[in-house]
């Protein structure tokens, strides 16, 4: 039959034509279907053409007629969508494809509409990717001044870490990251020590938080090189102050006559932070959101934020400006909590092997200090065996991170209180010391072996492994925090690392509850000239009454015989 | 994860921190397949790691034909030699709420619970004390259930469910576009609806019977519990939880790559509202 070679093609434009008619009447009569011949023409009507063909041809072509219908919805009609969908599916073969056919039945309705799109999303899809290619870049290219130096460069001690070797031991231990991604952050340290006049350099971790990631670099700045930018508004800061208390206090005297009531509240005095390379600030650090990106640093850690750090719990997001929503009030935006938490988890998590660090004898430091901050590196260390590093009693290491006080800091500093009224007598000073100023905090001293840690209700506070159970005379030493989840150390026989790699928070079994807001002032002290008293009941007046016309007759009466006598004795 | 191509796939997820070692890829190469073998498995998944105070879990599922109801759960403590782990009823699980606290590492470690019972009312009340004993096992079944009902996804299209009801993987599914990848609601809970049926019949009416059978999660509460993120670009997307800190979801879009881990404690983040 003629029909069967009919091209798929010429039928749309049927369809269209077709649309134009009446919907459900189908034109047979369009001159572009080959009819049999001796069919008539253009005669309108909507019956079958029957004149001269079998009964099974009319069926066929009511049938074909019938399927050439085109939706009105969609303008498709099935009889093209079968035929291009069998199409598809002899071209490219699947398996069981019975199984997916409505499947591709979908996908080529789809396909038909999309064909005409533009090209302009697929640039909008890649330029992303392309954008971080572009930023990484940089970070495979060598600088111009290291060619020149390449001859010499291999005596100049570089503070930069080995980072290959050490991530080769953390991934034994199953700890880490993808190893495509540390080369990214070794070759972005690498920069790093470039650009800055650095003693030491080292990989402190990756604090993940909810839009992006935070890498960590621990530095320490060679002495002398530090920038003084800040330290200098700092001074001008404090200065600031002191010129306004002094302003206060001036006003305060004129003014005693007629004053609305002052509150008592005295805010407790800001204790200041440690010098940069001492106690809490000992290190710098640099973050960057991926590597590649221009490092930034962060700001040194105050007492207050190390307090405050510690009652509130919150996620980062991912950028150092976002204001940090809590209650108590954190004191600083999220480059200063995280700065905070850092200092955190070192103070807690930074471990040795025993004897590795050992303290400077020459410098002896008196007991008033209290600390000892300076260790260094053991030349005559030999080496602690695998088994003993793991040993459960965890005698063999040590922390080599001073332990941060309750106050903030890692030296106790003594508030001075200071009083409007500067004119106290030493005599009263030193009275009134005992009661008013806090007792000195003391922490545990710095190189204390981790076994002195406090457990965590039942679970000990570190965990220690080996890395593989198989072989373990080439195994090496994991120790894990249980206390911050996320830090991690290594250790073989010489050579040993920490790593933190998590969101940055302490455990805890319990819920987090924030604390209480504060007890509400005391307007006034209450005494017994203030307080209400109750009205006396009727029954108690009435008492009150009885007894004292008693005592008043008592007291008549007690008259009345003394006069009775006189009156007598006269 | 899928045990197809593990050793590739958990590149992944290395940004969110979580790696194998050599050694423990190299055997779970070889006993997931043994595993896969053994039960009859279609298809074979490391789940993830549970990690306790002395020992680690590794857990795995293998699953039948319909890829939801059919799941079984086994557990090992050194990726070799893997135990089934009991099927988690409604009861163990309530009973599995109340131990708080990390796993030890000990499967046949036992919890104390003390349960404090009124007996009878009002003043003559009596208070009696009831040590429940539960095992670590049972947890650890309850966790895995609790995670994979709360956290386990997959993007919207991967799944279709036939008219039977099976739920089975779709092979025309090519992946998300970056467009997509990036939006939260196109990523479902993988497990039974429970706001589906609640949505009212002029949102049902959009949704395609046989793809959006699933509760999509950015209607999760609280808001901000999942974290959407784009390593290398737009070349991969990951998802975290922040519920169960440690559940790492990703997927490569255009690819039909996909997959979830969970490598955590086993414990559910029950201060994330104060953490948000």
């Amino acid at each position: 039959m003629s029909t069967e070679e009919e091209p798929p093609v010429s039928s749309p434009s049927a369809a269209a034509e077709n649309k134009e008619n009446e919907a459900g009447t189908p034109k047979l009569d369009t001159p572009k279907i080959p009819t049999p011949a001796g069919t008539p023409q253009n005669n309108g009507i909507s019956s079958p053409i029957s004149l001269n063909m079998a009964p099974k041809e009319q069926d066929f072509l009511n049938a074909k007629a019938f399927l050439l219908k085109s939706s009105i919805k969609s303008n498709l009609n099935l009889y093209d969508h079968l035929s291009r969908v069998l199409t598809k599916v002899l071209n490219e073969r699947p398996e069981n494809v019975v199984d997916v056919f409505e499947d591709i039945s979908k996908d080529v309705k789809r396909s038909k509409f999309t064909s005409q799109a533009d090209t302009i999303l697929d640039k909008v899809d890649r330029s992303t990717e392309v954008i971080l290619a572009e930023v990484q870049k940089p970070l495979f290219e060598k600088n111009q001044e290291e060619a020149e130096h390449e001859g010499g460069e291999d005596e100049v001690e570089t503070p930069l870490p080995n980072l290959p070797e050490l991530m080769f031991y953390f991934e034994q231990a199953g700890i880490g990251m993808s190893r495509e991604e540390m080369m990214r952050i070794f070759l972005a340290l690498k920069q790093l020590v470039d650009n800055y006049p650095l003693q030491t350099c080292r990989f402190w971790g990756k604090i993940y938080g909810t839009e992006l990631n935070y890498i960590v670099a621990e530095v320490e700045y060679r002495e002398g090189e530090e920038e003084e930018e800040e330290e200098e508004e700092e001074n001008e800061a404090e200065d600031v102050d002191l010129d306004k208390e002094e302003e206060g206090e001036g006003e305060g005297e004129e003014q005693e006559e007629d004053d609305t009531p002052k509150p008592d509240f005295k805010p407790p005095p800001v204790i200041p932070r440690e010098d940069n390379r001492t106690g809490t600030n000992k290190k710098t650090f640099f973050v960057c959101n991926e590597p590649g990106q221009p490092w930034v640093k962060l700001p040194p850690v105050t007492p207050a934020q190390v307090a405050g750090a510690r009652q509130i719990k919150k996620f980062m997001t991912g950028r150092l400006d976002a204001p940090i929503v809590s209650y108590p009030p954190f004191v600083g935006n999220e480059a200063n909590y995280l700065r905070a938490q850092i200092q955190r988890i070192s103070a807690g998590t930074q471990i040795s092997p025993l004897g590795y660090y050992q303290f400077d004898e020459e410098e002896e430091e008196e007991e008033e200090e209290g600390t000892r901050e300076n260790f260094m590196e053991n030349p005559d260390y030999e080496g602690i065996p695998v088994k003993d590093l793991v040993d459960p009693t965890f005698s063999n290491w040590v922390h080599h991170v001073q332990h941060i006080l309750p106050q903030g800091r890692c030296q106790w500093f003594a508030p001075i209180q200071q009083q409007e009224d500067d004119f106290e007598d030493e005599e009263e000073e030193e009275e009134r010391e005992e009661p008013d100023e806090p007792e000195p905090e003391i922490g545990p001293p710095l190189l204390t072996p981790i076994s002195e840690d406090i457990e965590i209700e039942n679970i000990q506070p570190w965990s220690a492994r080996l890395s593989s159970t198989l072989v373990p005379q080439y195994s090496i030493a994991v120790m894990q925090s249980n206390l911050w989840p996320g830090a991690f150390a290594f250790g073989t026989e010489k050579k040993f690392e920490n790593v933190y790699l998590g969101y940055g928070h302490k455990y805890s079994p319990d819920n987090y509850s924030p604390p209480p807001p504060p007890a509400v002032q005391e307007e006034y002290p209450s005494g017994p000239e203030i307080t209400e008293t109750e009205d006396p009941t009727p029954e108690e007046e009435m008492a009150l009454r009885a007894a004292q016309q008693e005592a008043m007759e008592a007291a008549e009466e007690m008259e009345d015989p003394e006069e009775e006598e006189e009156e007598d004795d006269e | 994860m899928e045990s197809d191509g593990l050793h590739l796939n958990i590149s992944y997820v290395g940004s969110c921190g979580i790696i194998l070692s050599g050694e423990q890829k190299a055997a779970l190469e070889t006993s997931l397949v043994i595993l896969q073998n053994n039960h009859k498995f279609n298809r074979v998944f490391l789940w993830g790691k549970i990690l306790g105070v002395k020992n680690d879990y590794f857990i795995a599922q293998g699953t039948g034909n319909d890829e939801m109801a059919d799941r079984k759960t086994l557990y090992s403590l050194d990726c070799v030699a893997w135990g089934l782990l009991p099927q988690a009823t409604q009861a163990i699980r309530d009973q599995c709420s109340v131990v708080k606290g990390r796993f030890h590492g000990d499967p046949a470690h036992e919890y104390e619970h003390i349960e404090i019972q009124k007996i009878g009312e009002g003043e003559d009340s009596t208070e009696e004390e009831s040590t429940i004993m539960i095992k670590e096992e049972d947890r650890l079944a309850a966790v895995v259930a609790d995670i994979d009902e709360q956290v386990a996804i997959a993007p919207r299209g991967a799944f279709v469910k036939t008219p039977h009801g099976a739920v089975l993987q779709n092979r025309s599914f090519e992946g998300l576009s970056v467009t997509e990848a990036g939006k939260q609601q196109n990523y479902c809970h993988f497990r039974e609806p429970v706001r589906l049926n609640e949505k009212s019949l002029l949102e049902k009416a959009d949704l395609d019977k046989s793809i959006d059978f699933l509760d999509p999660i950015n209607e999760d509460i609280p808001k901000g519990s999942w974290s959407l993120k784009f390593e290398r670009g737009s070349g991969l997307v990951t998802i975290t939880s922040l519920l169960w800190p440690g559940t790492t979801f990703y997927h490569v879009p255009h690819t039909r790559k996909y997959g979830w881990i969970y490598v955590g404690t086993g414990e559910k983040n029950k201060d994330l509202p104060f953490m948000l």
